[in-house]
């Protein structure tokens, strides 16, 4: 069931907030045991906010919004006051944030129920939620696979028919990536359309939160939910939201439409090609027109994130030192007791990406990687405003590949790969979905839509018009139906 | 060109991120894959083109001088290691 | 080297280079990047904090917009320049009074540079540049078991202090002894105090001077090792441990020997600098721009707003009070040492007190009982308009100085109105000339043996004569009309 249908079903009068949950909960009873798709529950909020979201529809069943009474799961990079925000890092096992992520605020005001913490990638790095501290997540259409990452436990959640809407974090892609090799939608907003404020920073001016869904109504309401501007976070858009629900149905007929060259490039596997190929076609029989463009430092991508990012999580994660809150490995010394304690909290990745990220800010390397890499991110979003003034939006494949084998990919660059056309759009601050546009050998491939900033209700709007000319967003992974 | 294991030390240190050898080679090995692969950036076309720190055109946000409630002493102290019921606490600061 | 060479007084074969970097803690209500209270000092350890603070993960930090402006004041006062373009970065270092693992303050375009400060150095006008004036977020403090860092076994932390914000104010290494480092920093504080922006508190630490000084043969253009002088809490200190680093400097260098670039803290109970050298690698503060916070775009429209606002400064206020009230330059610099002091002269003076009077009064008994109750006049219980209608009754003849001096005594701390109590205790003075003369006769007649030295030529007879009228009318007689009501009787 969507969460537009069960919205409509508590409106009826059909159904409760309190049944809906006690089926989430049996369902994550049957299923997360194998999945891992969640790292803790929330049971006494989603009780009280069972109750809350009960009241408020007998109250006023027309005010109560569209997650008035549907359950939710929630990245666990998210603070909610009270309970256990670990990120996936075995550093902030012990962390009860004394405060609540103003999204989390606007979901539990709404008359959300969240259900619990969801798995992900230690600091939401990643790309297949193998580097969470708690084990990995599989994916809902083949247990052996990977979700994707690093929100695949909430991408996984859905995917499983757990909870209608979850919501994770996109960096360089941790929702949109997932939520393709998972088979679900997944939406990353314009930067600075959600706030930040109380989301655990992996790299500040690129992350931002956003939902998964079954379809692109729920994805656009589970958006309009948390989206808008908070004075807590000064990077918050001050402009308007425009409602994403008021326009998705109207269409893409006579919209211009981009296929940029370079996303259709090697490295992508064939059957992710012929389905994207296959898509353009469905959206041009609705009546876009669809041009192939070219965004020539696409290739620049990559790199540009993989200096920008580690260096801004480098500086980020330095307050993980055991001095007031989370872990610490106790040493004679201070300056051997934050090694230890940084040492031992931290996994590969991060300590990984934390050395990459000092090493690029370090004296004597900052001109040639991080202020380099700054200029070639202008580059980028330059590229992207070009291509804007003779497209509405993008098309394209999400991932360059569908799931693969948990434990496949060793190598750190073969799986930085996995990012290669999602980073680009948050290098630029971009709205972009992903939707499910078929299978390939039975794993679902996924559909990029991108468009320029604050354009987030077109992003919708596209992806509407091709869900409801197909039907890949009806199927449910094996796993749910057996 | 390759990372010395001295400078996988010294970044190490700066990042107080405590790594036994086996790890730091094997981290160094890492960094200087990465290194090469986004080596492409030293290659780009960025002459006259300003640095993105952040997307968007915000400028002066700010908020008025107002004070509000702090957290209590014991919520601010609620999840660190160790305290002495008023301050945190950390061992010898010198080594 | 002889031994003539080395009595021979330092400034004679070197010169020292100093230049001052100061912190100054903004009097916003606020904290810089949080709406905790920015009054720490007060608070219990730890419970002047929130998420931002504290450092907590997902926690974002906000601009006070009163601290931009503040820093903005301060930079035009000092006559500095404001780019149209400034930011925040990230300073990168661990230590536990820094919960985010780096401060959030300015590195490549800092919201003021290339100002100057104007001062006196034994009389003599001099200038100092000012590199830059920038904001930053304070840190909080540590208490460290046992006296001594090196020692301590373990450390507490308290982080009410952070956060709060913090103004650098980094100067140009043109001063050249104690004595002008000194002078700079007293006309610093006074400008600071003046348009309202630091409480001048060198003791408690919302004001922290620290010192970069070296020296280099007289004559040389070249800069000697620079070595940087913390923990100076007082004028005092700063010039004591500024005289302390210039003479060992020289003993190092006189003995052959090499200086060490490094930073030295002053031991006020041992009068001396000593080495802070840690076996803590040097420094690599990774600065980059804060992706959390937007720049800050500065338009005119906004700079001038700030600079309108900005009070008349003490060196102009000086030398219009010198113009304007005829005062002596020194009597124009102290009555504008504070702007509570020249606030008050120039109320006491609107409000007819004649400017003489009321600098003389203002510098002398009301200076004084200020000092001495360490209140100011504005505060006290007399205030500024009680001080106008006492110096009032004292012009007018009303009551005599020695009256006006023992009221003003008693109301500066218990307050009242002058005129009500001179007429309730009957304190006016005794000027007219029946009743005064009916007392005059009644001395004359009583001490024969004055009256006579005073005719014979011993013209001291005279005071001792007024001083029987004065007794006899409890002090309130106009000394004046006695002495000659006494001349025409006594030459009679």
């Amino acid at each position: 069931m969507t969460a537009a249908q069960m919205g409509a079903a508590l409106r009826r009068g059909e159904l409760t907030p309190r049944q809906l949950l006690d089926d989430a909960r049996a369902q994550v009873g049957r299923l997360d045991g194998s999945l891992h798709a969640f790292l803790a529950r929330t049971d006494e909020l989603a009780d009280a906010q069972a109750e809350r979201a009960a009241g408020m529809l007998r109250e006023d069943p027309d005010g109560a919004g569209p997650l008035c009474g549907i359950p939710v799961a929630l990245k666990d990079v998210l603070c909610v006051e009270g309970y256990p925000t670990t990120a996936g890092s075995r550093i902030l096992e012990t962390f009860r944030p004394p405060y609540t992520a103003t999204a989390v605020q606007r979901l539990l005001d709404a008359g959300a129920v969240p259900m619990g913490k969801t798995n992900c990638d230690e600091f939401a790095m990643g790309s297949s939620t193998e580097n969470s501290a708690f084990g990995p997540v599989g994916n809902p259409w083949d247990l052996e696979r990977v979700p994707g990452g690093s929100s695949g436990g909430s991408a996984a959640a859905v995917g499983a028919g757990m909870v209608p809407i979850s919501y994770g974090t996109d960096t360089g892609g941790s929702i949109r990536q997932p939520a393709s090799l998972s088979g679900v939608v997944g939406f990353k907003p314009t930067y600075g359309r959600v706030s930040r404020y109380g989301l655990i920073a992996f790299a500040s001016s690129l992350d931002q939160i956003g939902p998964f869904a079954h379809t692109v109504e729920d994805a656009a309401a589970a958006y309009g939910a948390v989206g808008g501007n908070d004075p807590r976070d000064s990077t918050s858009v001050r402009d308007a939201m425009d409602d994403p629900l008021a326009t998705l149905h109207d269409g893409v007929r006579g919209m211009r439409l981009g296929l940029p060259r370079e996303y259709m490039g090697e490295g992508l596997e064939p059957g992710v090609r012929d389905r994207v190929t296959e898509a353009v076609r469905v959206l041009e029989e609705l009546g876009a027109s669809v041009t192939e463009v070219s965004l020539p430092s696409t290739d620049l991508g990559l790199s540009t994130y993989y200096v920008l990012a580690p260096a801004e999580c480098s500086s980020n994660l330095a307050r993980y030192d055991g001095v007031r809150f989370g872990r610490r490995v106790e040493r004679p010394s201070l300056t051997e007791t934050y090694l230890r304690t940084r040492g031992e909290g931290f996994g590969n990745e991060v300590k990984r990406r934390v050395m990459l990220g000092t090493y690029a800010l370090s004296s004597g390397y900052y001109d040639a990687y991080y202020r380099r890499a700054q200029r070639v991110r202008t580059l980028i979003a330059r590229e992207f405003d070009a291509v804007f003034t003779q497209v509405d939006a993008l098309v394209c494949p999400t991932s360059p590949k569908v799931a693969f084998t948990t434990g496949a990919i060793q190598d750190p660059v073969e799986m930085y790969l996995n990012d290669a056309l999602t980073i680009p759009v948050n290098l630029a601050g971009l709205p972009g979905i992903s939707l499910p546009c078929g299978f390939s050998e039975r794993l679902p491939v996924g559909l990029q839509v991108i468009a320029p900033r604050l354009c987030d209700a077109r992003v919708f709007q596209v992806a509407a018009a091709y869900e409801a000319a197909t039907e890949w967003h009806r199927q449910r992974a094996p796993l749910v139906s057996a | 060109m390759p990372l010395s294991p001295d400078e996988v030390a010294h970044v190490a240190r700066l990042a107080r991120l405590g790594l036994d050898e086996d790890e730091q080679r094997r981290i160094g090995a890492d960094l200087d894959n990465i290194l090469e692969h986004i080596s492409a950036l030293q290659r780009a076309d960025i002459s006259d083109i300003p640095e993105t720190a952040q997307v968007g055109s915000l400028v002066n946000v700010w908020r008025e001088d107002e004070p509000e409630e702090s957290l209590t002493q014991a919520e601010a102290l609620a999840n660190a290691p160790d305290t002495d019921g008023q301050y945190f606490k950390v061992g010898a600061i010198q080594e | 080297m002889t031994a003539q060479t080395a009595a021979s007084p330092v400034h004679t074969r070197y010169e020292a280079v100093i230049g001052l970097e100061v912190h100054a803690q903004l009097l916003t209500r606020s904290k810089m990047f949080c709406s905790c209270s920015a009054a720490y000092m007060t608070a219990p350890p730890n419970s002047n904090t929130c998420p931002v603070c504290l450092g907590l993960p997902g926690a974002l930090p906000v601009m006070n917009r009163v601290a931009v402006e503040m820093t903005v004041r301060t930079a035009l006062a000092l006559s500095c320049e404001i780019p149209p373009f400034t930011k925040f970065d990230r300073k990168n270092y661990f230590y536990p009074d820094l919960p985010k693992g780096y401060q959030i303050s300015q590195y490549d375009l800092p919201l003021s540079q290339n100002g100057h400060l104007e001062f006196l150095v034994g009389g003599e006008p001099t200038r100092c540049g000012i590199t830059r004036v920038h904001l930053e977020e304070d840190t909080g403090t540590m208490h460290h078991a046992g006296d001594v860092l090196q020692e301590a076994t373990s450390s507490l932390i308290d982080l009410n202090r952070c956060g709060v914000p913090l103004m650098e104010i980094v100067g140009e290494p043109d001063l050249r002894s104690a004595d002008a480092a000194r002078e700079y920093l007293i006309r610093l504080r006074q400008i600071l105090m003046y348009i309202g922006v630091n409480d001048g508190n060198l003791e408690e630490g919302s004001l922290r001077c620290d010192a970069n000084v070296s020296l280099r043969p007289v004559g040389a253009t070249e800069l000697g090792t620079k070595v940087e002088v913390k923990n100076m809490n007082s004028f005092r200190a700063v010039h004591r441990a500024i005289t302390f680093e210039i003479e060992r400097q020289a003993g190092v260098l006189d003995s052959s020997g090499t200086l060490v670039q490094e930073t030295r803290g002053w031991v006020d109970a041992r009068g001396a600098t000593v080495s802070q050298r840690s076996k803590e690698m040097a420094h690599d503060y990774r600065y980059f721009p804060e992706p959390d916070l937007p720049p800050l775009q500065l338009d005119r429209e906004l700079v001038e707003r700030i600079r309108a606002a900005i009070p008349e400064l003490p060196t102009a206020r000086a030398a219009r009070f010198a113009e304007q009230y005829g005062l002596s330059p020194y009597d124009a610099a102290v009555l504008t040492g504070t702007r509570a002091d020249a606030d008050a002269y120039e109320e006491l003076v609107g409000s007819g007190v004649s400017a003489k009077i009321a600098a003389n009064w203002q510098m002398g008994d009301v200076a004084a009982l200020a000092n001495q109750h360490r209140v100011g006049l504005a505060d006290s219980g007399l205030g500024v308009a009680g001080l106008a209608a006492l110096l009032g009754l004292l012009e007018t003849g009303a009551i005599n100085g020695s009256t006006a001096k023992e009221l003003l005594a008693e109301l500066y701390v218990g307050g009242g109105d002058p005129a009500e109590l001179v007429a309730e205790r009957g304190l006016g003075q005794v000027g007219d000339a029946d009743e005064l003369g009916a007392i005059v006769g009644e001395v004359i007649e009583a001490n024969p043996k004055a009256c006579d030295d005073f005719r014979a030529g011993r013209h001291a007879a005279l005071q001792s004569l007024v001083g029987q009228v004065m007794k006899a009318t409890r002090g309130r007689a106009d000394a004046r009309l006695v002495t000659a009501l006494l001349r025409e009787r006594l030459s009679a």
